[in-house]
């Protein structure tokens, strides 16, 4: 009986891990915010498809995600049911708060969504192209009062780009950092600066309803069914595109990896998640395996070059 | 149909038996979390926000908004009876209420904040329903000069708060300035004087230094003294119900919270605490009984609690009719707006016009709920004065130690192999501070408060140098900048006057101690 009981009790520990995985995700920002939706909508799907029983969503905010991620790799270390989220802004935010952890440290598994930036005026300013936009910016860069989020961000990155594009000392850039898209916004619609950059999710609104007019996006290709241009359609060479990712603990095997790698794949093509996408409005960017490897390489590379450009890190 | 038909609608479908249990478990839920330090109504919003996935918009929007108006009431609850301040905007309630609490007054302070924030919000939800538009195109006007015009205004009046000593109140004031330069810099990015720690880099959370000041402060002053130990303190002295002179003496106080509160919250840049700031201001200035300020006046509670109410109804108006969260729980709940394919913004009251009426109707309800669930309960929470004081107070120190950790507790640091949290360090660091600021006399307030409007005014005096490429004509440009330094001029120069016609004794007593 007892010789039984053992028997049942080690079948049982032994085919329960293998069933799902009881995932913890790591917000690295405080409720509410982009990277926590995210967190929140995993955490959803993957209990709704059965792809984990029991998931768990823990938020530790600060410094652009870097205080999370830290605790991360020192907590989870070689935990094949840890992950955490994180994005663009974490690439940047690593270079300028000098970080003493990096995205090499964790096992980056995929990217998720993206969304292009777009820039706005309001609808009685004079910009009526990016060529009026350019041409104003050569003319006097400081003149231009560009409104976005935090300074080193996204948003930061696509006006400084922009100018070295064009031919523009990115040094120059009158950037006025708000502390998110939104109150970036009530500077726009005030007329308080002369363009907005940001999330096309913070503006899309008001660019729906004409009080801002939207002079192109910085994706690669239009939105479906959208009438802005991308900026190689207005002959700005130059594609920023916003992202966020899932990744995991850092020490894991290769099976372990394997593991996760198979699960949010099951997640991204499951229909809880597309449903969840079309509610929110986030632009499916699924990248997995190596070619997000690379992909992340690359946007790290660029993201240090702009940033030394614009002199936010020496 | 017009206005009133559609919140006549709208009320109809929030009094359901079935929505009035959502406010009901909204309400409760959120004076929970507003009286615990460190859990706001931000975080439980967002845990609640998959449960509802299964819910209906009506059903979910009204638990929303109880547990928005309930946090909102709830912080004020500790700030009184324990001087601990839940949130943020009930810091100033801490000021007067707390006074009033230790002198048996607890009863009518509880009362005065109740009925306060359910005429404010009451005021300020039909405010919203109607002038919406048109507050958010006055707010929108509001440059970076006006805000920073808007921060000296504040900073004026605020330094009637700052007790009989001028010098010890500024010093006190800079010592707050001074904890808000830490951290990174919004405009350029770059860190400042956070030597190397990254728990530093996003500066001092204001609760935290807040629950440290006031709550472990107070502790550790208690524990230190004997006298302290013994001192009596009154649970009930007299009614626990308002007599006629405490609402003769409140209502004007609460009008007055709410015409200052809902604009400034509906300002993108505002803010539930600066609305208490000035409140608290207005009222120690017009009061009839100015000696009693520092010693438990009770226009120090109804002013200010109605101002924090109001300026929740207000963060709503730029969420509505902008899309644009102006604060943590605003931005959840646009998150829950979104989940049912609402798009808040300029064309919400025109394409979901059902739904935006009956979350005005549910803030009603919530609102009116409120009321029915905590004014019976106030001869209850009064009794937690009763306990001995040695349990009281390790039971504030426990609060505020649980809560600080489940707020912003990572265990970043590391000693060795044992890691803890830095957070905690800092907490138990300020409370040294607030121990020390009180042995020797200098006022708490001034602190936090130099905390909170420091950034607020560096930001938007260098966004306004910046926009205008450094020139300083740019911040007496515009005409509300005008306006608010003719005010900002007139609080200073109106006392010395009187003070020069020898009236300055009234004065004298005006400026009495906080302490």
């Amino acid at each position: 009986m007892n010789k039984l009981f053992l028997a049942a009790l080690m079948t049982g520990a032994l085919v329960v891990p293998g069933f799902a995985a009881d995932y913890t995700i790591m917000a690295p920002a405080a409720p509410g915010g982009g990277w926590d939706q995210t967190a929140r909508a995993m955490q959803e799907a993957l209990q709704a498809e059965g792809i984990s029983g029991n998931v768990q969503v823990t938020n530790v905010p600060g410094a652009g995600g870097t205080i999370g991620l830290a605790q991360f790799v020192n907590q989870y270390s070689g935990n094949p049911e840890a992950l955490i989220v994180g994005g663009y802004v974490m690439v940047g935010a690593i270079l300028t708060n000098a970080s003493p952890v990096s995205l090499a440290e964790v096992t980056p598994i995929a990217r998720l969504t993206g969304e292009s930036d777009v820039i706005v005026v309001p609808a009685a300013s004079e910009l009526q192209t990016v060529d009026d936009l350019v041409a104003m910016l050569k003319a006097d860069p400081g003149s231009v009062s560009w409104a976005g989020g935090s300074a080193g961000g996204v948003d930061h990155i696509a006006a400084g780009l922009f100018a070295k594009t064009v031919g523009v000392d990115p040094t120059k850039v009158n950037y006025i950092a708000y502390s998110g898209g939104g109150e970036a916004l009530a500077a726009v619609l005030g007329g308080q600066v002369t363009v907005g950059i940001s999330g096309l999710g913070e503006f899309d609104a008001q660019i729906q309803s004409g009080d801002l007019r939207a002079l192109a996006s910085t994706g690669a290709e239009r939105l479906e069914g959208s009438d802005i241009p991308t900026l190689s359609e207005s002959g700005v060479d130059l594609v920023v595109e916003n992202w966020r990712m899932v990744a995991a603990a850092p020490g894991l095997s290769d099976e372990e990896k394997a593991a996760i790698d198979a699960d949010i794949e099951k997640l991204v093509t499951s229909a809880t998640w597309q449903g969840i996408l079309e509610t929110n409005g986030w632009q499916d960017m699924y990248l997995g395996g190596e070619a997000f490897d690379a992909q992340l390489a690359a946007d790290i590379t660029a993201t240090e070059a702009i940033l030394k450009d614009i002199g936010l890190v020496q | 149909m017009d206005t009133f038909g559609l919140l006549a609608d709208g009320l109809l479908a929030a009094l359901q038996a079935q929505n009035l249990l959502y406010a009901l478990i909204g309400v409760t839920l959120g004076t929970a979390v507003g009286v615990l330090p460190g859990i706001g109504p931000a975080l439980t919003v967002a845990l609640l926000l998959p449960v509802t996935y299964r819910l209906d918009p009506t059903g979910s929007l009204i638990m929303f908004a109880g547990i928005y108006y309930g946090g909102m009431y709830g912080g004020s609850t500790t700030s009184i009876l324990l001087n601990t301040p839940g949130e943020s905007a009930s810091i100033v309630t801490a000021l007067e209420g707390n006074k009033m609490a230790r002198k048996g007054r607890g009863g009518p302070a509880l009362a005065t904040a109740a009925i306060g924030s359910f005429v404010a919000g009451l005021i300020a939800t039909l405010a919203l329903a109607f002038v919406a538009p048109w507050v958010v195109k006055a707010a929108l006007a509001f440059g970076p000069a006006d805000y920073f015009a808007l921060m000296v205004l504040a900073f004026v009046t605020v330094s009637a708060a700052f007790g009989d000593s001028a010098l010890r109140g500024v010093t006190a004031l800079f010592i707050g300035l001074g904890l808000g330069v830490i951290g990174i810099d919004l405009q350029t990015g770059q860190a400042r004087l956070a030597f190397g720690i990254p728990d530093l880099l996003d500066g001092i959370e204001v609760t935290t230094l807040a629950v440290a000041l006031f709550a472990i402060g107070e502790t550790l002053a208690i524990a230190s003294s004997r006298t302290h130990l013994k001192e009596e303190v009154l649970a009930v002295k007299g009614s626990v119900w308002m007599t006629l002179d405490d609402w003769k003496r409140s209502w004007p106080a609460w009008l007055r919270g709410t015409f200052i509160g809902f604009p400034i919250g509906a300002m993108p840049a505002g803010g539930a605490e600066i609305g208490t700031f000035f409140s608290y201001a207005a009222e120690r200035k017009l009061s009839r009984h100015p000696e009693e300020f520092g010693q438990g006046a009770i226009e120090g509670v109804a002013g200010p609690e109605a101002a924090n109410n109001a300026s929740a109804a207000g963060t709503l108006v730029p969420l509505l009719t902008l899309g644009l969260p102006t604060s943590a729980t605003a931005a959840i709940m646009l998150a829950g707006f979104q989940q049912f394919g609402l798009q808040p913004g300029p064309l919400l009251f025109a394409n979901n016009a059902p739904l935006v009426w009956s979350l005005v109707a549910s803030l009603l309800v919530a609102n009116f709920m409120l009321l029915v669930l905590n004014l019976p309960l106030i001869g209850l929470w009064v009794k937690l004065l009763t306990i001995p004081k040695p349990w009281l107070y390790a039971g504030i120190l426990t609060f505020a130690t649980l809560g600080t950790l489940g707020a912003n507790g990572a265990m970043s640091g590391r000693l060795g192999p044992i890691p803890f949290s830095f957070e905690l360090l800092i907490l138990l660091a300020f409370g040294f501070l607030g121990f020390g600021l009180r042995r020797f006399g200098y006022p708490i307030a001034p602190v936090v408060i130099g905390l909170i409007l420091g950034p607020l005014s560096e930001q938007q005096l260098r966004r306004a140098l910046a926009i205008s490429q450094g020139d300083p004509s740019v911040l007496i440009a515009s005409p509300i900048a005008i306006t608010l330094y003719v005010i900002a001029a007139m609080a200073v120069l109106i006392p010395l006057y009187f003070r020069l016609r020898g009236k300055g004794a009234v004065l004298q007593q005006m400026a009495s101690d906080e302490d």
